[in-house]
């Protein structure tokens, strides 16, 4: 491809520079790093100033986990209703799809990682707030089915503030639901990793994300089971620096690694093949 | 009994039984003109408690499974098992008093109880921590799971929680993991487990002592994955007002019937007339006599078929379209 490449345009002068549409630009959350939006997608959106690790979609991370061109969806078609009557809860939802699209607070795959088969699910926060209802549990659920089927590792990539608290009791009995899943797919010797991002909190984090046979965090990611709101509340009292983050966690021994976004794939093919009897890779590309 | 505790709509109860005191007080000697007085009243007060509690609202429910004059864990193990050992600690931290748990029998059967417990005075629920645990009670309550799988011995389970603990020391001790760890256990134990929702079930804190073959819940306990007051705060911002707390309650569906109807329990069990906290008693019975009948059915089952069946019900609940 490379004849074209003298058609690009020459590099605009300085003076010209403004002349790039502003929404081109983008500003890092945490420092204030301003710097095109281009390079913040090519850095998988973590600041390239501080490292900072920007909140991104489901599908972006199935890009950044998976094999070119092995990745497929499952369970495209199921959807949430509304069991309890809850008061705007379709209003909700409707609004949920319409801004986040389709296919509720997590989306499934199967797909191939470092070439090895793998099921992989990622919550997604964009859609009322990664809240785990009966679609999210059902899903990891099936997925977990499949996993335990042909005999693939599960990747779970947590994203959530918690249960959806517009089904009632049955979006706590899925916390249950996924742990019954999990505790099949560990009687099969099945390898779970799990992934915590930014943030893993309520329910969710209290279920299938704390029990892989692996746990890795996003660096920075808030997680924990009660949100630092409503401890700040219950103590009366501000909570120290870094109170509950992944390198939190990490010190107080309660997740495995804390990964930057760059690294995690390198490392949950490292991690599932010492799990699954698999050759060491030798030569890993990382995106 | 009324005192601080008194729920508004249980006043008038409260008043005839201060009148029916009364009469009892100033009677002196005179039992037998006495008995003869106070037998209306009586009738009375059993109609009017019947008719109250018929017509309990979401909210109410609430209450009545918050009152600190209701049963407790321990109360039950007073009252309908024998033979009580308690057990301590998690063997890692220390001694979570939110959760108490021990060696039991059930009519002669050794069983292992384990339950969330709360405290009637203050000096109690300190202690207690409003039976609002920390991870090492459900690390305590894991323990003595396993202690009696190893044993062949039913677990049955008393949940009694508005919730876990949000402290900077549960956060830290792996709060969640602890949670998510006894879901994980509970869904593979290899012997019967039965869950009663005694009180308030409160989100994660409940379900930990949750996954089980059989799911009761006494029929004024209420059972949320989150408390009214959170639910009314985040969509009205108002946890205060009694409508917004009714509107909260009744969205949920946290009652037991409704929850019978959602599947998420098995069955309700009845409670005496005004409620549990009128007769412990007879509550404890009411409980014991439908453990007793879910307890004989498991037994029957191999363990395989226990684990099998447990996981698919969980594995069921939940509502979708596609
Ligand atoms: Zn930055």
């Amino acid at each position: 491809m490379a004849w074209f490449r003298k058609e690009k345009k020459p590099r605009l002068p300085r003076h010209e520079k403004h002349e790039i549409p502003p929404d081109a630009w983008e500003k890092c959350d945490r420092c204030g790093h301003t710097d095109l939006r281009e390079k913040f997608v090519r850095n998988l959106n973590v600041c390239p100033n501080c490292g900072f690790h920007r909140r991104i979609r489901a599908s972006e991370y199935a890009a950044i986990l998976l094999d070119e061109g092995t990745s497929e969806e499952t369970e495209l078609d199921i959807r949430s209703t509304d069991p309890l009557g809850f008061p705007e809860y379709p209003a909700r939802l409707k609004k949920a799809t319409s801004a986040a699209g389709e296919g509720d607070a997590i989306l499934t795959f199967t797909g191939k990682l470092g070439g090895m088969p793998v099921c992989l699910a990622v919550m997604d926060f964009a859609f009322m707030g990664g809240s785990m209802g009966s679609v999210v549990g059902e899903k990891i659920a099936r997925l977990g089915q499949l996993a335990i089927e042909r005999k693939y590792p599960l990747i779970i990539i947590s994203a959530s503030g918690g249960a959806r608290m517009q089904e009632g009791v049955l979006s706590l009995m899925q916390m249950a639901k996924a742990a019954a899943i999990l505790s099949q797919l560990s009687e099969r010797r099945v390898p779970y990793v799990s992934i915590l991002t930014n943030p893993t909190t309520g329910g969710v984090s209290a279920s299938f994300s704390m029990l892989g046979d692996a746990i890795l965090a996003e660096p920075g990611a808030v997680i924990g089971f009660a949100g630092p709101r409503v401890i700040k509340q219950t103590i009366g009292q501000e909570l120290p620096e870094g109170f509950q983050t992944a390198e939190f966690l990490l010190e107080h021994g309660i997740v495995d690694s804390v990964v930057p976004r760059s690294e995690l794939k390198q490392t949950v093919g490292q991690l599932l093949r010492h799990m699954s009897g698999k050759e060491a890779s030798a030569g890993w590309t990382t995106t | 009994m009324a005192s601080a505790t008194q729920l508004e709509f249980e006043k008038p109860i409260a008043e005839l039984e201060r009148q029916i005191d009364e009469i009892k007080k100033t009677a002196g000697d005179s039992q037998l003109s006495v008995a003869e007085a106070i037998e209306p009243l009586e009738r009375k007060l059993e109609d009017l408690r019947e008719e109250v509690y018929r017509n309990l609202t979401p909210f109410q429910r609430v209450q009545v499974a918050r009152n600190p004059r209701r049963p407790f864990t321990a109360d039950y193990i007073k009252l309908a098992f024998t033979d009580f050992i308690e057990l301590h600690g998690d063997r890692a931290f220390r001694d979570d008093a939110a959760i108490i748990g021990g060696w039991a029998r059930l009519d002669d059967d050794t069983v292992m109880v384990i339950g969330h417990q709360r405290g009637r005075d203050t000096k109690e629920q300190l202690k207690r921590n409003f039976g609002m645990p920390h991870p090492e009670g459900y690390r305590k309550a894991l323990r003595l799971m396993k202690l009696a799988e190893k044993f062949h011995v039913p677990v049955l389970t008393f949940i009694d929680t508005q919730g876990a603990w949000a402290g900077l020391g549960a956060e830290e001790r792996g709060q969640s993991e602890a949670i998510a760890r006894n879901l994980y256990e509970m869904s593979q134990l290899q012997v019967p487990i039965i869950a009663t929702v005694i009180g308030e079930g409160g989100s994660g804190g409940a379900l930990a002592l949750g996954v089980a073959d059989r799911v009761l819940m006494m029929e004024n306990a209420v059972y949320s994955v989150i408390s009214v007051e959170g639910c009314a705060a985040i969509l009205w911002k108002d946890a205060k007002s009694p409508e917004m707390r009714e509107k909260a309650a009744t969205a949920l569906r946290i009652t037991a019937p409704e929850l019978l109807e959602l599947k998420v329990i098995d069955e309700v069990v009845p409670e005496p007339k005004g409620g549990a906290h009128a007769d412990h008693e007879t509550a404890a019975k009411s409980l014991q006599a439908v453990v007793n009948r879910h307890l004989e059915e498991l037994r029957k089952m191999r363990p395989e078929k226990l684990v099998r069946r447990r996981r698919q019900k969980f594995l069921r609940l939940g509502a979708w379209t596609e």
